[in-house]
């Protein structure tokens, strides 16, 4: 699969759409629904499920553009655009990150600019998920100097996307040049500024690539482990050593911790808890870190079969290594995190 | 209300209407520290459980017949999330209620309910464990502490050591050994025991911080009756095993015997000393520092709210009941986090001037006992292996005194301990 220059077959995209991967976050009246009424839980645990098979498919930056179409659209953005989502027969991403903006809305450089009844777009995206393969982009800009996001067709004139080599196997990812793209002013996602929806992106994205790190650490654990019983040296099971006991203890310490922490930012997240965000970003502030650490000690335990192609390990360890530092590092979620707390009062 | 179990939202709003009319505000209570008698707190806390008691809101989950409320989990949480601003008497949850209270209910005979539970939840009586001995803690059920019978009592000689604030205590559950002739887990016995009697002398341990928390105790000749054993004759083990597992549970915060949110704020991670200790020193702009600290309350949110995770996968079955180890390690190094970022903040505020009370020194000197809480309670080393066995299945570590009479087993510095046949 990784060979495909897609990353993911177009009929098991559509197939994973039937299943409902992409309706959890659009409203009933848009065609969408969740199970639980918490539609970023349900989500979560499709994410979880996919970092346990490290699948392909875009489902981020898609879920993220349906909701936010079905949050904030009008009513042509949502009947045009939602139906090919549902049913999987088109695609959509996120243009939202540039170079040294580092996932922060404030150091953004993308201008659109009013002219009569259309607004054109210059600059440039990076990370931009599934950038080749989507039909249709959400692109953040400034109007103004204020955030807002349109709706641009993969197509359209100006618009050139080149696909990046990444470190996961089959997520793939471009970078988009907007070049004197106009667009109609109805493109535009929502009439005032698109703060609000940003930053709920942001926080959607964060929660569901942890869900995916908790997936991919709790299977590579489980074969680590299953590896260590099976695995003798000097006479002895490798899982008889306390060294490696001891180690496997911590992990599933962490692993747990992580699972508690990414539960409670879906939870928080999704219901519209105002812990949401403190959330989210402590979730990724540990997973983020725990998951790439403990990867590399399963590969560690595995032994030298874990640093190449023989063993699995190492799709585990690219699509942990890939979600710790795409949609703000670690480092960038700690320090969203200390401006939460700029605001506690300590007595 | 008869046996219709108080709807939560019910019970929710009733809590905070009475906590607002009769408990003080956790903000206007005086500071604990460490390097003071604990006599004075200790005495707070057992007034405000009597005024939960009198309330009508000690020990929910506890059961009613023995004076407790026999209410869910649910109620409790309700209850916890309204008292989060008022001042509760954390200091008693453990060991009082969280260990050996929790041991009563779960293991002493109705007898020993009906003497003992009424006087912990109306904040009379203070509780404590003795199990380790100078021997060593972390082999635990390797106890020399010896109760020999003599008819309908038993006689216990020996010592225990690290006991929490038993000076202050009025009760203890001792662990001792009553049969040598069998294999180690085998010969031991729980008892009840008054501490303040004749034959018990308390000697406080000075620890590196100044305080004077722990004790030994020696015991000389002290005569306790058939009916102060808890569970069975030698089969105390089991009653030991209870009773750890409760430990871990209630130092992780997930225990139905406690009161308030976890231990306390300080020891849930979430009491914002790291941020006050930038404030204080100018330094909360610093990158570095606003990393540490955004790290520090990211691992202790994930590690605390790990223990609703873990206890509802040990309601559910998911989880072995061992699984508590988990908590209790998360625990330990949450302090090991907090400590080490403290000194990376303080810079030489932690250790240079001031008057011990400052803050940053005061926070300097509690890095001195920062791995109290990875070697108490069982280590952190023991709760690995804990886990690492029971909970992922690895295989056990070998054991030199399996299967063979315990006054046979080879010990520190030899000696003859079992009494002669």
């Amino acid at each position: 699969m990784h060979l495909d220059q897609n990353g993911f077959d177009a009929k098991y995209w559509r197939s994973g759409a039937e299943l409902g991967w992409t309706t959890l976050l659009i409203s009933e009246e848009d065609g969408g629904g969740s199970i639980s009424g918490n539609g970023i839980a349900d989500l979560m645990i499709v994410a979880e499920e996919m970092g346990r098979l490290v699948s392909p498919g875009p489902v981020i930056p898609v879920n993220i553009v349906a909701a936010t179409v079905s949050r904030s659209g009008s009513a042509e953005q949502r009947a045009s655009l939602i139906p090919g989502l549902l049913d999987g027969s088109s695609i959509a991403t996120w243009a939202h990150n540039e170079k040294g903006m580092r996932w922060d809305t404030s150091r953004m450089k993308t201008t659109a600019k009013a002219d009569g009844d259309s607004f054109v777009i210059n600059g440039e995206k990076t990370d931009v998920e599934a950038g080749s393969q989507a039909q249709t982009l959400l692109v953040s800009a400034l109007v103004d100097g204020e955030p807002a996001q349109f709706i641009v067709p993969a197509d359209a004139v100006g618009v050139s996307i080149e696909q990046v080599d990444a470190i996961d196997m089959v997520k793939r990812f471009a970078s988009v040049k907007l070049a004197n793209v106009k667009v109609h002013a109805s493109a535009r996602v929502g009439a005032a500024t698109a703060a609000d929806d940003i930053e709920m992106q942001l926080l959607t994205a964060t929660v569901l690539q942890c869900a995916e790190m908790c997936g991919a650490m709790e299977r590579a654990f489980e074969f680590t482990i299953e590896y260590l019983g099976d695995r003798y040296l000097f006479g002895r099971s490798l899982a008889s050593y306390q060294a490696l006991k001891h180690r496997a203890a911590d992990w599933k310490m962490h692993l747990e911790a992580s699972m508690a922490i990414t539960t409670a930012a879906g939870n928080a997240l999704g219901s519209g808890d105002h812990e949401g965000a403190e959330l989210a970003h402590s979730a990724k502030s540990y997973v983020g870190h725990w998951a790439t650490e403990m990867l590399q000690d399963c590969v560690q335990m595995n032994g030298g079969i874990g640093v190449t192609w023989e063993h699995d390990i190492h799709l585990y360890l690219r699509r942990a290594t890939l979600n710790r530092s795409v949609y703000g590092s670690v480092a960038d979620h700690r320090e969203k995190l200390a401006k939460i707390l700029d605001r506690v009062e300590v007595g | 209300m008869s046996d219709v179990m108080e709807p939560v939202e019910v019970f929710r709003a009733r809590a905070k209407a009475w906590l607002k009319d009769n408990m003080p505000l956790a903000k206007d209570a005086p500071p604990r520290r460490m390097d003071e008698p604990a006599g004075p707190h200790f005495q707070r806390c057992r007034e405000l459980q009597g005024m939960l008691w009198k309330g009508g809101f000690a020990g929910i989950c506890w059961p009613k017949e023995y004076g407790g409320l026999g209410l869910s989990m649910d109620h409790l949480r309700a209850f916890n999330e309204e008292a989060a601003e008022y001042e509760l008497p954390l200091s008693l949850n453990v060991p009082t209620f969280g260990i050996l209270g929790a041991t009563i209910v779960e293991h002493g005979s109705h007898e020993q309910k009906q003497k003992y539970i009424p006087q912990i939840l109306n904040g009379d009586h203070q509780w404590v464990q003795f199990l380790s001995e100078p021997s060593g803690g972390s082999d635990l059920a390797g106890v020399l502490t010896r109760a020999d019978r003599d008819g309908d009592t038993f006689v216990i000689n020996g010592s225990k050591i690290w006991s929490s604030f038993a000076e202050i205590s009025d009760y203890c559950m001792v662990l001792a050994r009553t049969n040598w002739d069998v294999p180690k887990h085998r010969g031991l016995t729980m008892f009840i025991v008054k501490i303040h009697q004749p034959g018990i002398q308390i000697e406080p341990i000075r620890m590196t911080y100044g305080s004077a928390e722990f004790c030994q105790e020696f015991f000389t000749d002290v005569v306790v009756s058939i009916e102060d054993v808890v569970g069975n004759v030698d089969e105390g083990w089991a009653v030991a095993s209870s009773l750890l597992l409760q430990e871990r549970i209630s130092l992780g915060g997930a225990s139905k015997y406690t009161v308030g949110s976890g231990i306390n704020r300080e020891a849930a991670g979430t009491d914002y000393s790291l941020l006050k200790l930038a404030r204080q020193l100018g330094q909360d702009d610093d990158p570095i520092t606003r990393q540490a600290i955004a790290d520090y309350h990211a691992t202790a949110h994930a590690h605390h709210i790990m223990s609703d995770r873990v206890t509802r996968g040990m309601a559910k079955g998911a989880m072995p009941p061992s699984a508590g180890s988990l908590l209790k390690l998360a625990h330990a190094i949450t302090v090991e986090r907090h400590s080490q970022l403290a000194v990376e903040i303080g810079g030489s505020a932690i250790a240079v001037g001031g008057d011990n009370r400052n803050d940053a020194r005061d926070m300097g000197n509690r890095t001195l006992t920062r791995q109290g809480i990875a070697l108490g309670g069982g280590s952190n080393e023991i709760q690995r292996n804990i886990i690492s066995e029971r909970v992922l299945g690895m295989p056990r570590e070998w054991a030199g005194d399996a299967d063979i009479p315990y006054r046979d087993v080879r010990r520190s510095g030899g000696g003859p301990t079992a009494p002669k046949q």
